[in-house]
């Protein structure tokens, strides 16, 4: 025998299944009305600092299909690369938001402004990045994954530099299309697979 | 233009012990045949990124946002169904409480039926019953839902499969890193062990952890019964050692 570790297991993940919206944003599921404030609207709020952009795309399953029952949250840093909360943070970027797919077309949208660059612990730079997190009936556990830019420099990169097959880091840059519109496709599985995370 | 580091809060998440989870691929489930990644996660230590996260304050909620039985009709007159109370404590792998997060919570009403646009079950609706409640943990990490006790459903997946009763939580934490979505479901559910979304736990041992037992110590004489669900989520290194440069 040996003593007992005082630690706890995380409990295990289950799907958010077809009607995580009813939770997480009830107005997409028709229920009006039931909270005052529906949460995770925006990242950001008027005044913002830095550049506002929009970037739109489809998350498509392993059978080429455009899934649009899925839903994913954005956490973001400011123009600054600082996360709400922080020191001199900008008050007007919360960084986070709720981003579902059309019911219809499974094309989904985020306005949001371009983060910074963020340090590490140990002083590497980061290059500008949104971390996101799918969930979806099907996803049994949500997936992390994160969207960089096409028009940065990502060369230094920390985490883009961990991923072995550098053909794949493509998967997560966000392809510029004019002036601040970007588009950015998730694949889930087979040709073109996103890069996902467990960090 | 480079950011400081952020204020407190930063402490490395501890590594996800996947073993706990279900499998991403499970032919039983077959939604999740074409939604799972074939290549394996790339993983690493946690950056800010996934350190931070968002934080909700009080005064974001409704007073009726944890009582399922009335927001929907905004108090005016109580929901079909047996009366719960769903309550539990927030905790991370440090056995600590987790402070000030929030908990939201969905399920299906007393017949099985959920109100959502894309739910087709002939089930009816409760003309009295949403079915989607929020709340924050208090100083000791505890939460509280009144609620009715959702109904099995039936699901397309294999030619006859049902849901357990159960109710879905999202949880939040400090940081991002540590978003959890899982399903609570109740104890002596004879449809927990036929569920194949239950079953894409492989360890017996981690599928209880997810059935809440009933408990009368909760439970209020002559108005609800109550079942107890807490929850764990990742927690964070603990350490003398961290911010050394490399190589000390
Ligand atoms: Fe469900």
């Amino acid at each position: 025998m040996v003593q007992k570790l005082n630690t706890l297991q995380e409990s295990p993940s289950q799907t958010a299944g077809p009607f995580v919206h009813i939770g997480t944003v009830p107005t997409y599921a028709g229920l009006e009305g039931v909270y005052a404030t529906e949460l995770g609207q925006s990242t950001v709020s008027d005044g913002a600092k830095g550049q506002i952009i929009e970037i739109s795309g489809r998350i498509i399953d392993g059978a080429g299909g455009v899934m649009r029952d899925a839903l994913f949250e954005v956490w973001q840093a400011d123009s600054q690369g600082l996360y709400a909360g922080q020191d001199g943070a900008d008050p007007n970027v919360t960084g986070w938001a709720r981003v579902c797919a059309d019911p219809e077309d499974g094309k989904w949208t985020l306005k949001t402004v371009k983060p910074g660059r963020v340090s590490m612990r140990d002083g590497r730079i980061q290059a500008p990045h949104i971390a996101i997190w799918i969930v979806a009936r099907g996803i049994n556990t949500g997936l992390q994954t994160r969207i960089y830019f096409n028009d940065e420099d990502n060369s230094a990169d920390p985490v883009l530099g961990r991923i072995e097959h550098k053909h794949r880091v493509e998967t997560l840059l966000a392809q510029k299309q004019a002036e601040g519109r970007y588009e950015f496709d998730i694949r889930l599985q087979g040709e073109g697979e996103t890069v996902f995370f467990d960090m | 233009m480079t950011a400081a580091l952020p204020k407190g809060g930063s402490a490395p998440l501890i590594p996800r012990d996947r073993t706990v989870h279900p499998v991403p691929f499970d032919p039983d489930y077959k939604t999740s045949v074409t939604r799972s990644p074939k290549y394996a996660l790339l993983a690493m230590e946690s950056t800010p990124t996934e350190e931070t996260g968002p934080v909700f304050g009080h005064d974001l909620l409704g007073p009726l946002d944890s009582n399922l039985i009335l927001n929907f009709t905004r108090g005016e007159s109580p929901a079909v169904g047996e009366r719960i109370l769903v309550h539990g404590h927030v905790l991370d792998e440090n056995a600590r409480p987790v402070r000030n997060t929030l908990v939201e919570i969905w399920q299906a009403n007393a017949g099985g039926r959920y109100r959502h646009i894309k739910d087709t079950y002939f089930a009816p609706l409760d003309p009295n019953f949403g079915g989607c409640g929020r709340t924050i943990t208090d100083e000791e990490g505890r939460y509280q839902f009144l609620t009715i006790r959702p109904g099995a459903y039936p699901w397309p997946n294999r030619g006859n499969d049902w849901r357990p009763m159960h109710i879905h939580f999202s949880v939040f934490g400090s940081g991002f890193g540590q978003r959890l979505i899982t399903q609570m479901y109740f104890e002596g559910d004879p449809l927990i062990r036929h569920c194949p979304i239950v079953a894409t736990v492989k360890d017996r041992s981690h599928i209880d952890r997810l059935v809440a037992p009933l408990d009368f110590s909760h439970s209020k004489p002559h108005d609800f019964l109550a079942y107890k669900f807490d929850i764990v989520l990742r927690g964070r290194r603990q350490t003398f050692f961290e911010n050394k440069p490399e190589g000390m």
